[in-house]
């Protein structure tokens, strides 16, 4: 598994990445987003941070860098990509997944853990966890309420393509375990081709005994498997 | 030659801030205001002279990047 790590100005979470990659056996590369050349990458990710500054909108700036031509064009060879926090508000943005991420609807900055659930498990992305699985991820965001009309929420569940809903630690939907108001409690979703994933907590968080947990370490070992 | 683009949250699309705002002018003693909803004006100065030309142009700014369609609509105005 080759991987890329995109990194835009204001970007940092990108070592935190890194380290959950090797921590899996992936040795990725820092792209700086003027590269555009991203030929040989299995997998290019997207991490967290506050790309130009979350100016006009959460990700609206990096959208438009010259890196995500090649980005597209990886994604239309079937090449896998993974977008976190800012990166999936950027992979939104860029139209490479539907919807975008709102204000929390709380207006609150959020920063705590939450518990995701595993809506399927035959993906790149989730396949080393159990289907209704929860495990435990730290979100830390502004914005983070997703957002889609109806017809694109209904496609979304039609098509299977909800990766991941906030739920309680014993895997109920609940209001009080959707913090930031998310439509249908959504954390993550999929392409079509169930190759790119983006979502809003940091799996990347909790990959080793000494970072508190490692609830987010079968998510790479499953990219880097692959 | 001088836009003015104006992006609002479409309507049904939740504005917090707008609650958030409403909320604070109740407190004030404004009892009066019913909804608020916030939104971004953007000032463009377009080297242009035609203001047909300069709506266009601040137009297409606007789908390609100063709103996001999918959650704001958008309004250009043209100083003449």
């Amino acid at each position: 598994m080759k991987a890329g790590i995109v990194i835009f100005p204001g970007i940092n979470r990108e070592r935190d990445m890194a380290i959950a990659l090797r921590r899996s056996g992936a040795e990725p590369r820092m792209i700086w987003h003027k590269e555009t050349d991203l030929a040989g990458l299995d997998l290019i990710v997207i991490p967290g941070g506050f790309s130009h500054g979350d100016y006009l909108r959460c990700g609206a700036m990096a959208a438009h860098s010259p890196v995500m031509t090649a980005v597209r064009r990886h994604v239309a060879r079937g090449g896998y990509l993974l977008g976190v926090c800012n990166g999936f508000q950027i992979l939104t943005e860029a139209g490479l997944l539907p919807g975008a991420l709102l204000r929390n609807a709380s207006l609150r900055f959020l920063s705590m853990d939450c518990h995701l659930r595993v809506e399927r498990t035959d993906t790149v992305f989730t396949s080393h966890y159990q289907r209704r699985q929860v495990f435990r991820a730290v979100m830390a965001h502004g914005d983070g309420n997703y957002f889609a009309d109806d017809a694109t929420l209904d496609r979304l569940e039609g098509d299977g393509l909800v990766a991941l809903r906030y739920a309680t630690p014993s895997s109920e939907i609940a209001p009080e375990a959707n913090r930031n108001g998310s439509a249908r409690s959504i954390a993550g979703i999929l392409s079509p081709n169930l190759r790119v994933l983006g979502l809003m907590p940091h799996p990347e968080d909790l990959v080793d005994p000494l970072m508190g947990g490692t609830d987010g370490k079968p998510l790479f070992d499953a990219l880097a498997a692959a | 030659m001088k836009a003015t683009v104006t992006v609002m949250l479409k309507p049904g699309v939740l504005d917090p801030q707008g609650k958030a705002i409403g909320h604070a002018l109740h407190t004030l003693g404004f009892g009066n205001v019913g909804e608020v909803r916030a939104g971004k004006v953007i000032e463009l100065e377009l080297a242009e002279s035609d203001p047909e030309r300069a709506h266009a142009v601040a137009e297409e700014m606007a789908r390609k990047l100063l709103a996001n369609t999918v959650i704001e609509s958008f309004r250009v105005l043209v100083d003449a």
